[in-house]
């Protein structure tokens, strides 16, 4: 195929064929509202000293995770990635992090993506995974889609106690394939009808639950159990979700390797049994030998992607997040396997530091009784406005779950807390003590 | 006595009494290559006439098999979830994916027989 510029007389033909007069025909269908009419009021032209001035001024209205303490998690974790990774994702052989339709050139790409593989399905605890989706969200959506198509039955019913935003991408994402989708808590009893049940270990408020006795009401219903999991830190000190029985995990990678990074991009993990691969989305990459017999990697079980089966595809996700889970792959060979539940259980101890600072607060109340890194206490009035008064303190104290779940007014006094290796002791204080202030 | 018939999809089937054996042709196969995988249909499970009732999956894609007849299936060829490459080696043979009891003979006139089939690939170039 040939790239070359259009001239007035390919788009003129191309019009003609089509039976329109000009390319604005072609928005007509767009609000006149909607549309720019001349240029944007912006400056046309500075030099670089001045835009580094500007965007600088611009910058510095942001506060950054890394500005005071912070206990901000809900869905995006702030860990300490190492120079190194930053360093190695850069190296040229890893230029174009994207999913390699050749392999003779892209060994090194694909070997990657296939050690990346098999770190997902080691920390899942699942048979195979995929070379990553998007992100955590989309991947749910995609295991909800996946269910649907494995056990050919349209009901699906997520935890009420799934992050609404995993919750809502799902119901945008799947809402013209024709399932039945509703959030419940506490969850109904899994019978025939059901392709899955969705539930998310921690859980969106932080709770920590074996998942076993579910799995088993699942499989003993033909359904599905797709454990979603927010943090991919947990996964260092909690039981695998397919050693609870899980048979699709998603999980949010962004926390190992990768920054907050404004919410995105970030990195989906998806894993799954492995006699249901055929009916897993997006990449894979496999390990084979070549003709002289030598080791080698390449992109397989393609039949069923889009470019090939068109509308009847798995998924219309023909790519992966590439640099991030490069970047993950990286974070977690330098972790090794004790280094990463090394890093679990520092996660965890900060968290139960920062519960027992908190709670010793007057009218502060414990809401999670097992947590890993994250957890809910009451406050004895609305949580927003606390966490708003708290930043006059200097600290980033939580998310308060009215944002999260804006329709229910049990949990207006609801905060959700977050501690990882990156919080200090010192941090832990000056929280308690802006609490104290605060509250009294 | 068994007859065999042929659909424009390239399934085949061979009836015999009130039950047909139902496969790809030796054509499709051909034209798919090599095959890797099969999704067989579940025993008991009823088809219509041109439903999606299994896929053929080959190296090169995965294609959508359609019944040639209404019916009940009595039982797939499970010796293809082994040896799926049976179907390249045996397509109008051992490579038989179901059998089907059949709802109405009737369709079976709508189908070409082998010179007919044969005259259909063909006409296909």
């Amino acid at each position: 195929m040939r790239y070359l510029p259009l001239g007035d007389v390919d788009r003129n033909d191309m019009l003609g064929r089509i039976g329109a007069d000009s390319v604005d025909d072609l928005f007509e269908v767009i609000p006149p509202s909607a549309r720019l009419e001349g240029l944007l009021d912006l400056p046309l032209a500075q030099g670089e000293i001045e835009v580094e001035r500007a965007l600088g001024k611009l910058s510095a209205k942001n506060r950054a995770a890394g500005d005071g303490p912070f206990f901000v998690g809900a869905g995006a974790y702030r860990h300490h990635v190492p120079a190194s990774v930053d360093h190695l994702i850069q190296r040229s052989e890893f230029l174009t992090a994207y999913t390699p339709y050749q392999p003779e050139i892209s060994q090194g790409t694909l070997q990657v993506l296939f050690e990346f593989q098999t770190q997902v399905a080691l920390i899942t605890g699942m048979d195979v995974a995929n070379a990553s989706m998007y992100d955590g969200a989309t991947a749910c959506a995609e295991a909800v889609m996946m269910a649907a198509r494995v056990t050919r039955r349209k009901k699906i019913v997520m935890s009420g106690n799934l992050h609404p935003h995993y919750r809502d991408t799902v119901l945008t994402t799947a809402q013209f394939i024709d399932l039945e989708m509703s959030s419940v808590e506490p969850l109904p009893e899994v019978d025939e009808t059901m392709a899955c049940v969705v539930v998310q270990n921690p859980d969106v408020f932080g709770r920590v639950r074996d998942l076993t006795p579910l799995a088993e009401a699942c499989h003993s219903a033909g359904a599905l159990m797709i454990v979603v999991v927010t943090e991919v830190v947990s996964l260092g000190a909690i039981k695998s979700p397919g050693a609870m029985g899980a048979d699709i995990v998603v999980v949010e990678g962004q926390g190992i390797g990768n920054g907050l990074n404004y919410g995105g991009p970030y990195l989906g993990l998806f894993a799954a049994r492995e006699k249901y691969v055929r009916q897993m989305p997006g990449r894979l990459c496999g390990e084979t030998v070549d003709g002289d017999g030598r080791r080698g990697y390449v992109l397989t079980l393609s039949a069923r992607e889009q470019h090939i089966r068109r509308e009847k595809a798995t998924s219309n996700i023909c790519t992966n997040a590439g640099l991030c889970s490069l970047a993950f792959s990286i974070h977690l060979s330098l972790l090794g396997e004790d280094g990463f539940k090394r890093l679990a259980l520092l996660n965890h101890q900060m968290a139960v530091k920062l519960s027992n600072a908190l709670i010793a607060v007057p009218g502060v109340e414990e809401e999670t009784e097992t947590f890993f890194n994250e957890f809910t206490v009451r406050l004895p009035r609305p949580a927003a406005e606390v966490v708003d008064e708290l930043l006059e303190h200097d600290v980033l104290g939580g998310v308060p779950l009215s944002r999260l779940f804006p329709e229910r007014d049990d949990i207006e006094n609801h905060l959700l807390v977050t501690a990882t290796e990156t919080n200090t002791m010192d941090d832990v204080t000056a929280f308690a003590k802006a609490l104290r202030e605060v509250l009294s | 006595m068994s007859t065999t018939k042929y659909s424009e999809e390239h399934e085949w089937v061979e009836v015999d009494g009130n039950t047909g054996t139902v496969g790809i042709s030796n054509y499709a196969q051909d034209q798919l290559g090599d095959i890797v995988f099969i999704e067989l249909p579940e025993a008991g499970a009823t088809v219509e006439k041109g439903a999606e009732v299994a896929v053929v999956e080959s190296v090169k894609a995965a294609s959508e098999i359609y019944s040639p007849v209404s019916g009940d299936i009595v039982e797939a060829n499970a010796a293809l979830n082994e040896t799926p490459e049976l179907v390249n080696s045996d397509a109008e043979g051992g490579g038989w994916l179901y059998k089907i009891t059949l709802a109405d003979a009737g369709e079976l006139d709508g189908l070409m027989d082998a010179d007919g089939y044969a005259e259909f690939v063909e006409g296909l170039g």
